[in-house]
């Protein structure tokens, strides 16, 4: 029995660009020129017929105000046929699953056949805003019909307001960071510092053994930069490949100096990267001359207090998604965790197996259980591989995918945190 | 039924549509005279008619010139001098109805030698903003100069530098340039031109808008320009503009080297229309106008022009039901000088380009090279920001055969060598089984790389020439296996991307690779002989060439041309056999401008020396003693006009039309002598084997006539019909 309603749908290509640390290899380029490199060699490599592409579907978490509609200048500047249609999306760290599920209800609907989906991050080219008084100032001056007029618009603006605003990677409703809302996860779930420098040690460990096997082969393009394309960047470069654990223990914590266990270590790092992903009906696949990668099973979103623990959310989605996918943990192969922090990832388990919180929180339903450590991870995840926000659901689709296949089994569920207090949550399968 | 219409509006305007019937294009054909007259003639009198608007109905050109079968035509000088005194009889009755009702012109699309006449003669040019829009003065290109007033008007409405400019090139200028130079009076979009130019003619007419028209403005910062000074100190005064005269002239000269006459007769007519008047300007231009239509030169000029005309409709296959496949993706394998100028020239046309080396090093150099050409344009403003990123994201480069499987062209520029092509014929074929093949070789037969398919029936050879954005000639290679929809789609796909296609068949060096080897031979010859380097590249370029063989041999590679020569000889045995001292070049590492040693000094001097080096490997070293320019020109286009002969007998070319085509634009034949078979008929077969003869009793059998010019010696015929 088919758990979703409407036309099966196919996961029938991906591709990622490198994931590289903001300000590094990809520091001269925007989330566009991202998500045309990897739109655009997705699409050759899949060998997709550009007229059967129905639709793009694309984000970026921090968007830039020349692209309002990302989706649609990367559709264009990637080269695909004028008249696909675009639309772009957001939902903080699940965006480019959002893209996904987006194009599956879609697809499901019988609205189109086929999608590219992805989203791109430049970490390394985020807007810079001045403050309201000169953002006003500025405004005016452009309405001034003399000279006189436009200077006088100026004459409220202090030294002060002329400071350009940073981006903060903080919550508008709570006012704390990222970090000090994982802060306050790790204390309240009782998550110890060893325990997540063995986890980021765990993600960095398997992520450079990954790398060595060749698994990323399928997984990931070599972008060629730089004015005269002389720079080649080949692969991840936040991976260790020499990860000890003893080093992680040397970190100071960032954001609680006295009582604090998140590290840079084991914490996620601002990254600049794209993912894609094309998706199709099933029953459209072969005549495409296609094969499918896998199929889209299931999906859930949840939300909590973001005041309460903002990245607990996957307590909720998880148990939903299986739920829609009428399967237990135990019929699952493979689990994806995004890893945000280390905190994160281990309260999201802890609240999994523990009966406690499926009490007070789903209504005493049966707890999902234990993710067995062998099928979670096991190419490591975001904090040695990098999350640029974006791009992180694509890459996780893609990988689950493909370690599939390589370990001839069927089934993941893919687990992402978001900001805002959000989760996401998918099955896959492959037959 | 005539190409003019006209409506009058109850604004009182009337719009007169050009339309030729049953044309895509408008042009100037027999009828327009009376067509004017009637026309012009009757809106004068209609008291109903305010004022006059002149359009196109044509969706995307204006008037593209003059009918060039008209011309063609033309029996002698006298007819070709009535026919432009008549046209200019035409014009002048437009321009006088526009002294008594304002005439306006709504250009969009081409407007172009007898369009652009038709234009200036108007009281009034409005031009569409579209890229499709042009205005030019191109007659030069056909050997002709303007004869429908256009040397007399345009000087009087832009000024004599700009004018000289626009006529003596014969250039064209888009929408916003031609706004700049006072050539048109507004820049409107497409949608609303006829809306425009009827409110203006209205405007005009009741006196609402006054045309005023400033040739220079005079506003300070404008002041420090060139061009300004230029107009200001030379044109207003007697001295200044036979100052201006002189310099055009020497230019001029020093380009033409004095081959085309039509651009020197255009100076004369315009500065016999600024000095004496416009009557005996008038007079001037239809008498050079007749005198140059009958000239040779305009003759084979268009010729050639009719040349490439036919082959925009030749499919390049003589089975009528052959459709050429639809290429929406190419492969090209190779990012090299040539692979890359390749994928520029096919991206441009909006085909997707997935191309492929070795190594991301190689790619990168490659798409760098792609990008320096598109940056060119942009720098020159052909080309949008935008557009610059469109075409180059058409490009996705690789270094194995991934998104190959829906390429409907495979085309290959790889390491000219059998078993590497061999090689990659069997990649292809397993990663990419549906596409055609095309070899981008130079000199291996295509029916010795077909060796290597299961099916060589998609193996079709490709001969592009360097560099590829700028050469504009494709040499598509039917080889024996070949299937006719391979031919059909490679040149289909070449004519896309703006390429003249010829279809040749099989054999060494094809068509254009193997006349070239005998010239290049025999420059040799006369080299090793003991001429000097500098009089043998004179020699041609004094015949028309652009370079001579010498440094062609620079810019190509001697080791290349070598190598080729090698192949040539052993397949055709004596007749290319090259001479013996110069194996020695290639031994002594002089390669040509890549090493930088060659017959020239490629160092930090502008100016070209020769490297007198060379001559200590030739057996009479520094003392030189050249033959005459005229027997050293004679002899190295013999050997090319002999070779095309050979071509032509031997079945590797489809028609002397073809083989014309081919040496003009792909070896720099001088198309004022029309190609080596217009060349040969213009001489007579006769006296090309009387001539050939001679040599061959001094220099042996290289000079030995081909079967098929002895025929037609004998038979008094000639290479083509016409």
């Amino acid at each position: 029995m088919p758990p979703r309603p409407g036309r099966r749908v196919a996961i029938v290509a991906g591709l990622r660009t490198p994931f590289v640390k903001a300000n590094t290899s990809f520091k001269d380029l925007s989330a566009l020129e991202l998500g045309k490199q990897v739109v655009g060699e997705l699409v050759q490599r899949a060998e997709i017929p550009a007229k059967a592409i129905d639709q793009i579907v694309f984000g970026t978490v921090i968007p830039s105000v020349e692209l309002p509609n990302i989706a649609r200048e990367v559709g264009l500047a990637a080269g695909l046929p004028k008249n696909v249609d675009a639309h772009s999306v957001v939902r903080a760290c699940a965006t480019s699953l959002q893209a996904m599920t987006s194009a599956a209800d879609a697809i499901a609907l019988g609205e189109i056949d086929l999608a590219v989906v992805g989203g791109s991050e430049a970490m390394s080219d985020v807007p810079i805003t001045y403050s309201r008084p000169v953002a006003q100032a500025v405004l005016a001056a452009s309405r001034g019909r003399s000279l006189v007029e436009k200077l006088q618009a100026f004459q409220h603006v202090s030294a002060k307001d002329l400071l350009p605003v940073p981006p903060a990677i903080a919550e508008y409703s709570t006012g704390l960071s990222m970090g000090e809302s994982a802060e306050k996860m790790a204390k309240e779930n009782g998550i110890s510092r060893e325990a997540q420098d063995a986890w980021a040690h765990r993600s960095h460990f398997l992520a450079a053994q990954a790398w060595e096997g060749g698994k990323f082969r399928h997984e990931v393009m070599r972008v060629l930069t730089g004015k005269d394309f002389e720079t080649v960047v080949a692969e991840d470069n936040i991976v260790r490949k020499d990860s000890k654990l003893e080093g992680y223990g040397k970190l100071k914590p960032v954001f609680d100096k006295r009582y604090g266990s998140i590290t840079a270590g084991n914490s996620s790092p601002l990254t600049d990267g794209a993912a894609a992903l094309v998706v199709c009906a099933e029953e459209r696949v072969r005549e495409l001359g296609l094969r499918p990668l896998g199929f889209l099973r299931a999906y859930a979103y949840a939300a909590v207090d973001p005041g309460w623990q903002l990245l607990q959310a996957p307590a909720f989605s998880a148990p939903k998604a299986l739920k829609r996918a009428g399967m237990k943990l135990s019929d699952i192969d493979l689990v994806e965790i995004h890893e945000a922090f280390a905190a994160q990832v281990l309260s999201n388990l802890q609240a999994w197996s523990s009966k406690k919180f499926a009490d007070e929180h789903l209504g005493g339903a049966e707890p999902i259980g234990d993710v067995p450590d062998e099928k979670l991870n096991p190419r490591g995840g975001s904090i040695a591989l990098g999350h640029p926000f974006a791009a992180t659901g694509a890459r996780l689709v893609h990988q689950a995918l493909r370690e599939l296949d390589e370990k001839g089994k069927n089934t993941a569920l893919i687990s992402i945190c978001a900001a805002g207090g959000l989760g996401a949550a998918c099955v896959l399968e492959r037959t | 039924m005539g190409a003019l219409r006209a409506e009058t509006g109850p604004d009182g305007i009337a719009l007169v549509l050009y339309d030729v019937p049953g044309e895509r294009v408008n042009t100037l054909r027999d009828t327009f005279q009376q067509d004017f007259h009637e026309i012009f003639g009757r809106l004068a009198e209609d008291s109903a008619v305010k004022g006059v608007v002149v359009a196109s109905a044509k969706p995307d050109n204006f008037v593209v010139g003059a009918d060039v079968e008209m011309l063609a035509r033309t029996k002698s000088a006298i007819e070709a001098t009535a026919l432009a005194r008549g046209a200019q009889q035409a014009l002048q009755r437009l321009e006088d109805l526009g002294k008594r009702k304002p005439v306006v012109a709504a250009i969009h699309g081409p407007a172009l030698g007898g369009g652009l006449e038709l234009a200036l003669a108007c009281t009034y040019r409005i031009a569409s903003d579209d890229r499709k829009t042009q205005l030019g003065q191109p007659e030069v290109q056909l050997g002709l100069i303007p004869g429908g007033g256009g040397t007399q008007r345009l000087p009087a409405l832009i000024g004599i530098a700009q004018a000289i400019d626009l006529i003596l090139t014969g250039k064209s200028v888009r929408a916003a340039k031609a706004r700049k130079l006072g050539l048109v009076d507004d820049v409107v979009p497409r949608a609303i031109l006829v809306e425009v130019a009827r409110r203006r003619a209205r405007e005009l007419a009741e006196g609402e808008l006054r045309i005023e028209r400033n040739k220079v403005e005079l506003k300070l910062p404008k002041l420090l320009r060139t061009e300004v000074l230029q107009q200001i100190a030379l044109e207003d005064n007697p001295v200044g503009r036979k100052i201006l005269f002189q310099q055009a002239r020497k230019a001029l000269l020093a380009k033409t080297h004095g081959h085309y006459p039509a651009p020197e007769r255009a100076l004369e007519a315009i500065r016999i229309g600024v000095e004496k008047g416009t009557e005996e300007g008038y007079r001037a231009e239809a008498n050079f106008f007749g005198e140059l239509v009958a000239s040779d030169v305009s003759r084979r000029l268009v010729e050639i022009f009719f040349a490439t005309q036919t082959l925009k409709k030749d499919t390049g296959v003589d089975e009528p039901s052959v459709k050429p496949r639809d290429v929406e993706k190419a492969a090209i394998l190779g990012a090299g000088l040539m692979g890359a100028g390749i994928a520029y020239v096919t991206a441009d046309a909006g085909i997707t380009v997935r191309l492929k080396d070795k190594d991301d090093a190689a790619l990168g150099r490659g798409l760098k090279q792609i990008a320096g050409i598109l940056d060119e344009r942009l720098r020159r403003k052909r080309l949008s920001p935008r557009e610059r990123e469109e075409k180059l994201a058409l490009i996705t480069g690789t270094t194995d055969y991934s998104g190959m499987r829906n390429a409907d062209v495979v085309i290959e520029a790889v390491f000219e060598d059998l078993s590497v092509k061999h090689g990659v014929v069997r990649d292809v074929e397993r990663e990419a089984a549906n596409a055609i093949f095309a070899s981008n070789t130079s000199s291996i037969p295509i029916g010795l790389i077909a060796e290597a398919a299961s099916r060589p029936d998609k193996i079709v050879g490709m001969h592009f020439f360097s560099p590829v954005n700028k050469m504009p000639l494709l040499e598509v290679i039917r080889g024996r296996s070949t299937g006719a929809e391979a031919v059909a789609t490679v040149v289909a796909l070449g004519k896309r991307i703006g390429k003249t296609v010829i279809v040749v068949n099989d054999g060494p060096g094809f068509y254009t690779s193997r006349i070239l080897a005998p010239y290049i031979n025999e420059a040799a010859f006369i080299f090793t002989d003991g001429a000097a380097v500098e009089d043998i590249d004179r020699a041609l370029v004094d015949f028309g060439f652009p370079v001579g063989p010498m440094q062609l041999l620079d810019e190509v590679g001697i080791d290349v041309a070598a190598k080729v020569a090698h192949v040539m000889h052993d397949a055709f045995g004596g007749r290319l056999a090259s001479p013996a001292g110069f194996e020695k070049l290639v031994e002594s590492g002089r390669l040509g401008r890549k090493t930088k040693k060659g017959f020239y000094l490629y160092g930090e001097s502008k100016t070209k020396e020769v490297d007198r080096a060379v001559y200590e490997l030739t057996p009479q070293g520094h003392k030189r003693n050249s033959p005459t320019t005229g027997e050293i020109a004679e002899r190295c286009v013999l050997q090319m006009v002999n070779e095309a002969a050979h071509c032509l007998g031997d079945g590797i070319l489809r028609s002397a039309r073809d083989g014309d085509v081919g040496a003009v634009f792909g070896l720099g034949w001088p198309p004022f002598r029309g190609g080596p078979f217009r060349y040969a008929d213009s001489l007579g077969a006769a006296q090309v084997v009387e001539r050939l003869r001679s040599y061959q009793d001094k220099f042996g059998v290289r000079f030995t006539p081909a079967p098929k010019l002895v025929q037609l010696a004998s038979s008094g015929g000639k290479f083509h019909g016409r």
